[in-house]
């Protein structure tokens, strides 16, 4: 603690910084006003997959940056969990070196545009901006501009690729090619070792290619952060499921020496009530994964996808909130979210609600499916929903929801998204039989190294969280790089 | 930028047609060929555009890398498959997927296929076969040129009834009255039912009259394959499970046909029509 808070320290001594505070008065950053993010019009962009964020120019983002204070002891980055150097990228920003602040970001993250494009900002770094901890005022875009620099990189065809340590011929395997997995694989590589992710599916990253749509996270900009890391030697095998096209024991015997699993939280979960297997009722899973990965809308492609004019979602979590605006770009008149809590409980991020909204999305709070209704060729037409009313905060600290007897209605509908909630992927410690699970299902592990009870497999991301962030994952995967590197070395 | 590396290229090594709508394919996948065990499937893709679909692993030589899958042409995905020629590369396959049969020795097992459900049930009753289990199969298509693997099954089959709509082949009637004829004449301790989903329905209907405890091998739709989506999704014994992780077999009495015969049916319209689009442009 005392290294990194003396690290920082020394960063900010540096003479550009010490510059860059003096060349504007604190009083007179704080009176500048946040800067809005640019954005395609609700009723274009429903019309297509378009990125609804276009992001920053370069003036947005140099006045942006103008804000920050440069603090002394930058809350922000405590709010981070990869703990980017939040100060000296935005720093970079105001100053016009863009390539540099980049670099800043990629110090700790291995996927800066998409963290800049996904992360719930407003709950971490933001939250914690001296802005909005002591002002009382909108906190620095940090989101924005991160995103900003990781964009501008990109697009100036000068991605900067990590150093890497010469080769230590050391095999290290990634089970799982999600944000855990990519950020396992990259710093593993920096430290020389030899890297194979293995994927189940046939496209590479996770949630992050058939979860997360178009519209908030362009496919080819995962595509190029996975680029990177074939540049730096991480070699990729997709339709390879550790435990069933090779187990752990098949590996080992092929040179691997450890192991990260970083397979995610994918198993969808059910309400388990009457109807829900009826056609037209999905998972959410089901349903962006036929969009996002199969491409199912598009005209030339072989996955069919039923997506009708009245679309129920049912939850509201990210991927409830990524299902119903898909819905509306597939067409749908009406598309609307049942959820049983009401609006401020809603765990999606406030900036997707707010998008949704403006693309016209019908909001159905305090309401719960209880029972789905088909016509007679057993396609769902109609559900039956209930008046929720709340009660006193449970165990997750949101408030209870209770059925209101009676309170029912009929709602016509010809498609349905389950949007719940998901299990741990199971296939990897059903391989392990000594693997220690938890009673969800999740991979036990040591909380400072992320190992497992098996000592050379060290786990990370939703497979030990549960659902969870992107960040989380991605924090997760450094972390376990680190500890696997001085378990290698020790052993 | 979707080249990854690949362990193995899925290279088409071999293909013999069956009839004009049944093909079976060898195909190299060294690492499947070891993995696998009787029940498993794999999913295939084929090409950038290809819809994700799943075949079972009918055979496999672990010596040459390779495993045998046995497709039948009924839309656009088995189409493109099978028109694929020997030297050609299927661009993803993913397995073994799924849970393997459960084989042992139980005593005389009914192994029942319809149609090109054969292609499943060949490894399944070489499997009960060696592991010391009297084996009656029942095989039945609509016609004669569409009973596939016939001698195969004959080699690992202590009797083999084969049973036609048309009566062209073997005996004349449903695989049901061929089930009936094989349960009238001995005791069968157990029996395995694998073909279209209307098909396993009777036949469940049929040895559950006679208190025979028998499994079944679903088809349903799937997309991943690996317990993700959930559109595999049937009831059994009035829980939902997934065919492709809890299955494909399944307590044939417990299972709910009649949902699993609808569900098969969700896209059944955008199918019909792309296959005949499909055919337009192909002929
Ligand atoms: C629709 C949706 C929207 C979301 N929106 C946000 C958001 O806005 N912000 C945010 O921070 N988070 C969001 N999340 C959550 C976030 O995407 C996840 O927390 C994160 O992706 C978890 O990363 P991971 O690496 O642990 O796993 P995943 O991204 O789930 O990747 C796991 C990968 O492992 C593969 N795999 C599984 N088993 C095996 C095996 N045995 N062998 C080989 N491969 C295997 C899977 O196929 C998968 O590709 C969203 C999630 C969804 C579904
Ligand atoms: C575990 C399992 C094992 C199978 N083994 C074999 C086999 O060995 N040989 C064989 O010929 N067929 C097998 N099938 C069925 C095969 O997957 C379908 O025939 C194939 O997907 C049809 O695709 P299509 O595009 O040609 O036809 P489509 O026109 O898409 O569909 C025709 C019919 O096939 C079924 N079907 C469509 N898409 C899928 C899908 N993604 N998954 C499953 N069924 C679908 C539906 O009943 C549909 O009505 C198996 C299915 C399962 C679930
Ligand atoms: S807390 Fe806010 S103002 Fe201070 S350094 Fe961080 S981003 Fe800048
Ligand atoms: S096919 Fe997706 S869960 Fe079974």
């Amino acid at each position: 603690m005392e290294d990194r808070e003396s690290y920082l320290k020394s960063e900010r001594a540096q003479q550009w910084r010490v510059d860059l505070r003096n060349k504007i008065k604190n009083k007179e950053r704080t009176h500048l006003v946040r800067v809005k993010m640019n954005e395609v019009d609700a009723n274009m962009r429903i019309q297509s997959y378009v990125e609804v964020n276009s992001g920053l120019s370069i003036d947005q983002a140099q006045n942006e940056a103008k804000r920050c204070l440069d603090c002394v002891n930058p809350t922000c980055i405590t709010g981070c969990p990869v703990e980017i150097n939040i100060p000296k990228f935005i720093k970079r920003i105001e100053q016009g070196n863009f390539l540099e602040a980049a670099k800043v970001l990629k110090e700790t993250s291995s996927l800066p545009a998409v963290c800049g494009r996904v992360c719930p900002q407003e709950k971490q770094c933001e939250a914690n901006c001296f802005y909005t901890q002591k002002l009382k005022k909108t906190p620095v875009a940090i989101g924005y501009l991160e995103r900003f620099a990781a964009d501008y990189e990109r697009e100036s065809g000068q991605i900067s690729i990590p150093d890497i340590k010469s080769t230590n011929g050391v095999k290290v395997g990634c089970i799982g090619s999600g944000p855990a997995g990519l950020t396992f694989a990259g710093e593993m590589a920096k430290k020389g070792y030899d890297v194979t992710v293995f994927e189940a599916l046939h496209e590479i990253g996770g949630v992050l290619k058939y979860g997360i749509p178009e519209f908030r996270l362009p496919n080819h900009i995962v595509d190029v952060e996975i680029d990177a890391l074939k540049k730096m030697g991480v070699q990729f095998e997709t339709n390879f499921i550790v435990g069933k096209t090779a187990s752990i024991e098949d590996l080992k015997e092929e040179g691997f020496q450890a192991f990260f699993t970083g397979s995610g939280a994918g198993l969808p979960r059910f309400m388990g009530i009457p109807g829900e297997n009826y056609i037209g009722i999905l998972s959410s899973n089901e349903y962006l994964t036929r969009i996002n990965l199969m491409h199912a809308a598009e005209q030339d492609t072989d996955t069919p996808v039923v997506s009708g004019k009245n679309v129920m979602v049912i939850g509201g979590g990210n991927t409830a909130m990524d299902s119903v605006r898909t819905a509306k770009r597939l067409g749908a008149e009406r598309a609307m979210i049942v959820y049983r809590r009401s609006m401020d409980e809603m765990p999606a991020r406030k900036e997707e609600i707010h998008h949704a909204q403006e693309e016209g999305i019908e909001f159905m709070t305090r309401t719960n499916p209880i029972e789905y209704l088909a016509d007679d060729k057993g396609r769902v037409n109609r559900v039956k929903v209930q008046k929720m009313e709340l009660g006193e905060p449970d165990g997750s600290g949101r408030r209870r929801p209770i059925p209101i007897e009676g309170d029912e209605e009929i709602i016509e509908v010809d498609t349905v998204v389950v949007s719940v909630g998901v299990s741990p992927n199971p296939i990897v410690p059903d391989s392990l039989p000594e693997l220690k699970t938890t009673q969800w299902g999740t991979i036990e592990v040591d909380k400072d190294m992320l190992q497992s009870s098996i000592p050379e497999m060290f786990a990370g991301g939703d497979i030990v969280r549960g659902g969870a962030t992107v960040i989380l994952a991605m924090g997760d995967g450094r972390k376990a790089a680190q500890a696997m590197h001085k378990y290698l070395n020790h052993k | 930028m979707k080249n990854y590396p690949k362990y193995s290229m899925y290279k088409i090594i071999d293909k013999t047609f069956f009839s004009d709508n049944v093909v079976k394919m060898e195909v190299e996948a060294p690492r499947i060929a070891k993995a696998r065990r009787a029940g498993h499937f794999v999913i295939v893709k084929i090409g950038e555009k290809g819809e994700r679909f799943p075949l079972t692993i009918a055979g496999a030589d672990r010596v040459k890398g390779t495993i045998t899958l046995v497709v039948q042409t009924v839309g656009v995905s088995s189409r493109k498959l099978a028109a694929l020629e020997v030297g050609a590369y299927i661009t993803d396959l993913v397995g073994p997927l799924g849970q393997a049969t459960h084989i042992e020795n139980k005593g005389t097992i009914l192994a029942c296929g319809g149609g090109v459900g054969v292609a499943p049930l060949l490894p399944i009753v070489e499997a009960y076969k060696k592991a010391g289990n009297r084996v009656i199969t029942v095989i039945a298509a609509r016609t004669k040129d569409l009973i596939i693997l016939e001698e195969q099954i004959k080699e690992f089959s202590d009797e083999l009834i084969v049973m036609t709509d048309d009566g062209s082949h073997g005996k004349k009637g449903l695989i049901t009255e061929g089930m009936e004829a094989a349960i009238a004449k001995e005791k069968i301790d157990e029996a395995m039912i694998i073909g279209p989903a209307i098909m396993m329905k009777f036949a469940a209907l049929t040895t559950k009259k006679h208190h025979i405890p028998t499994l079944a091998s679903l088809n349903t739709i799937m997309v991943d394959g690996t317990g993700m989506c959930g559109a595999c999704r049937i009831t059994v014994g009035g829980k939902t499970k997934f065919v492709c992780v809890d299955g494909p077999e399944f307590d044939a009495h417990q299972v709910d046909f009649d949902e699993m015969l609808l569900r098969l049916n969700g896209y059944k319209d955008i199918e019909k029509a792309a296959e005949r689009k499909y055919l337009e442009e192909n002929n």
